[in-house]
């Protein structure tokens, strides 16, 4: 089992988040992140979705997934193909903090940054890899970290070279390479 | 909103309609001549608009929305055309369930239209609301909920597009009722050419085709199976032209049988748990298997592990999901079978494989010994299954379309019935939805009416869609029903034999009398249960100028052989 990130791009269709994640469902694979998302063309959609899986699994699934009438592409890739992130947002009593943490030290140590400062409490951000964000959870739990919540995974493509030229051989109906990178595999 | 480039229809006469008429223009526009269907609350402003086309469209009221759904599964397994199917919202829609699942998975082209709850009303809980979309997403090729009527001829030329291009299946559009009966400005209506996210079929690349032809080429012991996809197609000569000039013995799947007649010398039967014994064995002693329209289900593998491992397998498929699904192929051909044999027909050497064909013929014999004689020829005891479907050999000359339920007949009938015409046997392959006969007897003989089509149940699924004798009855649909009566649920009852120790749990199932039943439907009926008279009885059915329902009662506790036993390996093919 490995950790995958598929690409998915899409129509933009109502209905079309359900059918995708009831081919998870299905095949009884659990979805660890999911993140839904323009991209650089008009009209597209973007799902970004991690899951752990084995290969041939995952080469399986993408497969169906692509078959899927308002899909255009799917890709999906190991963690060393992706450059991604997760964002998480951390709320924590401003008193308790303000008075057992040096709040600059944590923040430059963590690349987390204050979003609000208020009286009662105070939000923090933080971008970066599940480990990092993770870690501040646990270096803020013990000063009765109220509330924590994190984004799902986005993640680029290494190799990939956006989505303009491939939709237009869409367009053209003319899908000469990469037809399926499947179809290859 | 849909945002495709369907060009705008040539006459621009701006006409004022409402939803409903649009969606009879769309199905006249697609040339549609038979619906299947049953009216409701939500559907009312299209069965409104639908009277004004009654001259131009045969509407067919059916008992029950999963008999329409069936009907228009045989219609167009039949014909190769499309019906369409209408139904209410909420109870009519949830009854299309099982025919999508049907229809989805043995890849049939089909169009439902469903009513829905007034758009004000969506989320509700409205009298008559399910959320049909979701219900019937995994279960469809595409679906999509109309609201507006603006995007209705632009949706359903999209949806029988999607319906019967690439590989084929059910499309269902929701529409409420709000939407049925706004008015909008009608542009006309133009079929859909093109969807951009979706390719129906792929560019063909010569280098498969060569590298599939090398390796033909230099094949000793070559196998060929075909399913569905050569019907889908329409490459039935194509498929006939590769194995007569390559002399590659072929089977069939299921869903592949009658592309090529029983009785062409390289037809080897059929694959799969109560395939042939030849082609089973065989499997597993090829060098090249070559896979045309199939996808390798596990009811045609058996034990995957221990399948054609030997071989190399090419695989020409227009899915490219099913590479690899289930077996990995050494080339993959992808693209239409009807496009891609004729390149491959090009560059193969012909050849004929005297010596290989020979082993096939040999192990045929000793299943016609072992099993195929005593089935179809027995010369004592009670009726079997395989006498009657001999008997209709005989009569019809396998000219008649036969439209098999699930179970023991249902094997039965594709082990022994002749065929001489393509898209002549229809039956659930990949759902195996007891109840189809009937209705999907219903459609072929609809869409194939100078046809003779013969529905064939076993007693437990006859009584799960009989129902659909009121729809015989009322459009005087010249169907032959033949019910074939072994007392039980035949095919369960073989298993808890086999498998559970005797131990036949519920599978004792008492029939009504048929006759009777029939009769009160107004339709002919007899009841046999001696040899003697059995061919007068088929001959009676055959004969008849409408329907009519032939029960015979046959041996009780016969069980269907070969059979590749659950987990065992193809070669493993047990006959008795
Ligand atoms: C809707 C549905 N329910 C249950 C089954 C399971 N099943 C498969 S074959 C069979 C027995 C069919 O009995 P019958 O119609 O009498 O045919 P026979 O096998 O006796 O020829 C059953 C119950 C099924 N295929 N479909
Ligand atoms: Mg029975």
């Amino acid at each position: 089992m490995k950790e995958y990130t598929l690409s998915i791009y899409t129509e933009d269709q109502i209905g079309l988040l359900n059918r995708i994640a009831a081919m998870f469902t299905r095949r009884k694979i659990n979805i660890e992140s999911l993140n839904t998302s323009p991209t650089e063309v008009a009209g597209i959609h973007r799902f970004t979705i991690v899951i752990f899986s084995d290969e041939d699994a995952v080469n399986k699934l993408v497969r169906q997934i692509e078959k899927q009438v308002d899909v255009l592409k799917a890709y999906y890739n190991t963690e060393s193909e992706v450059i991604w992130q997760e964002m998480a947002l951390y709320k924590v009593p401003t008193n308790v903090i303000a008075e057992k943490v040096q709040v600059e030290r944590l923040l430059r140590a963590h690349g987390a940054r204050v979003v609000v400062l208020r009286k009662d409490y105070t939000i923090f951000e933080q971008t970066g890899h599940r480990e990092e964000t993770d870690k501040l959870v646990s270096i803020l739990e013990p000063y009765g970290l109220i509330e924590f919540v994190r984004t799902g995974r986005i993640a680029i493509i290494k190799a990939s070279s956006g989505f303009h030229d491939k939709l237009l051989e869409f367009e053209e109906n003319s899908l000469q390479r990469d037809v399926l990178k499947t179809q290859e595999a | 909103m849909l945002k495709t480039q369907v060009k705008a229809a040539s006459q621009t006469k701006h006409e004022v309609i409402n939803g409903a008429e649009a969606v009879m223009q769309a199905i006249i526009g697609e040339r549609i001549d038979t619906i299947f269907g049953y009216p409701g609350g939500a559907i009312m402003p299209v069965y409104d608009a639908l009277f004004d086309y009654r001259d131009k469209v045969e509407h067919i009221l059916v008992r029950h929305e999963q008999g329409a759904v069936h009907a228009a599964q045989g219609y167009a397994r039949a014909t190769g055309k499309m019906a369409v199917v209408f139904a209410t919202s909420g109870p009519g829609a949830t009854n299309l369930v099982t025919g999508l699942a049907d229809a989805m998975i043995d890849s049939t082209p089909l169009v439902c239209i469903t009513g829905q709850v007034p758009s004000a009303l969506l989320g509700k809980d409205a009298f008559q609301e399910s959320d049909v979309i979701s219900l019937t997403m995994p279960v469809t090729k595409w679906n999509y909920q109309l609201t507006d009527p603006n995007e209705i001829p632009e949706v359903l030329a999209r949806a029988f597009y999607l319906a019967n291009s690439g590989r084929p299946g059910p499309v269902l559009i929701d529409i409420t009722k709000d939407c049925q009966l706004k008015s909008f400005e009608y542009k006309g209506y133009s079929p859909c050419q093109k969807v951009r996210s979706y390719r129906p079929k792929p560019i063909i690349r010569p280098k498969y085709i060569e590298q599939a032809a090398e390796i033909i080429n230099s094949a000793k012991k070559p196998f060929l199976i075909w399913g569905q996809g050569v019907l889908l197609g329409g490459a039935e000569s194509e498929l006939k032209k590769f194995v007569e000039k390559t002399g590659i013995p072929a089977a069939w799947t299921i869903l592949g049988a009658s592309a090529l007649p029983t009785d062409h010398p390289l037809n080897v039967g059929m694959v799969g748990m109560h395939g042939n014994y030849a082609p089973n064995v065989l499997t597993n002693q090829c060098d090249v298997l070559i896979a045309i329209g199939m996808r390798f289900d596990d009811r045609v593998t058996g034990n995957v592990e221990k399948y054609a491992s030997q071989a190399k397998i090419i695989h020409l498929d227009i899915d490219p999901a099913e590479f690899g699904k289930i077996i990995k192929p050494e080339v993959q051909v992808w693209g239409d079978c009807k496009e891609t044999l004729p390149l491959l027909i090009d560059s193969v050497h012909p050849n004929q494989h005297r010596e290989w064909k020979a082993e096939f013929d040999k192990l045929a014999r000793s299943e016609y010994e072992e099993v195929i004689q005593n089935e179809i020829h027995p010369q004592e005891g009670e009726l079997t299954m395989g006498e009657v479907i001999e008997v209709i050999n005989e009569l019809d000359q396998g000219n008649s379309i036969l439209i098999t339920d699930v179970g023991q007949h249902q094997m039965i009938t594709y082990r022994y019935a002749k065929f001489t015409q393509s898209r002549s046997k229809i039956t659930s392959g990949g759902l195996g939805t007891m109840g189809f006969s009937l209705p999907a007897g219903i459609g072929a003989q609809v869409g194939l009416p100078e046809r003779s089509v013969i529905s064939i149940s076993g007693d437990g699924g006859f009584q799960m869609c009989l129902q659909e004798l009121g729809t015989i009855m009322q459009h005087k649909i010249p169907l032959k029903i033949l019910i074939l009566n072994n007392h039980y649920l035949g095919m369960v009852r073989q298993w808890q034999e086999m498998f559970h120790d005797n131990r036949y749990s519920f599978v004792d199932i008492e029939s009504p009398d048929y006759v009777k039943l029939a009769d009160s439907y107004g339709i002919p009926g007899k009841s046999i249960s001696e040899r003697d008279d059995l061919k007068d009885g088929v001959r009676q059915m055959l004969e008849a100028e409408g329907a009519f329902v032939l029960e015979v009662h046959v041996t009780k506790e016969n069980n269907v052989f070969p059979f590749v036993p659950p987990g065992a390996s193809v070669s493993d093919i047990k006959l008795k």
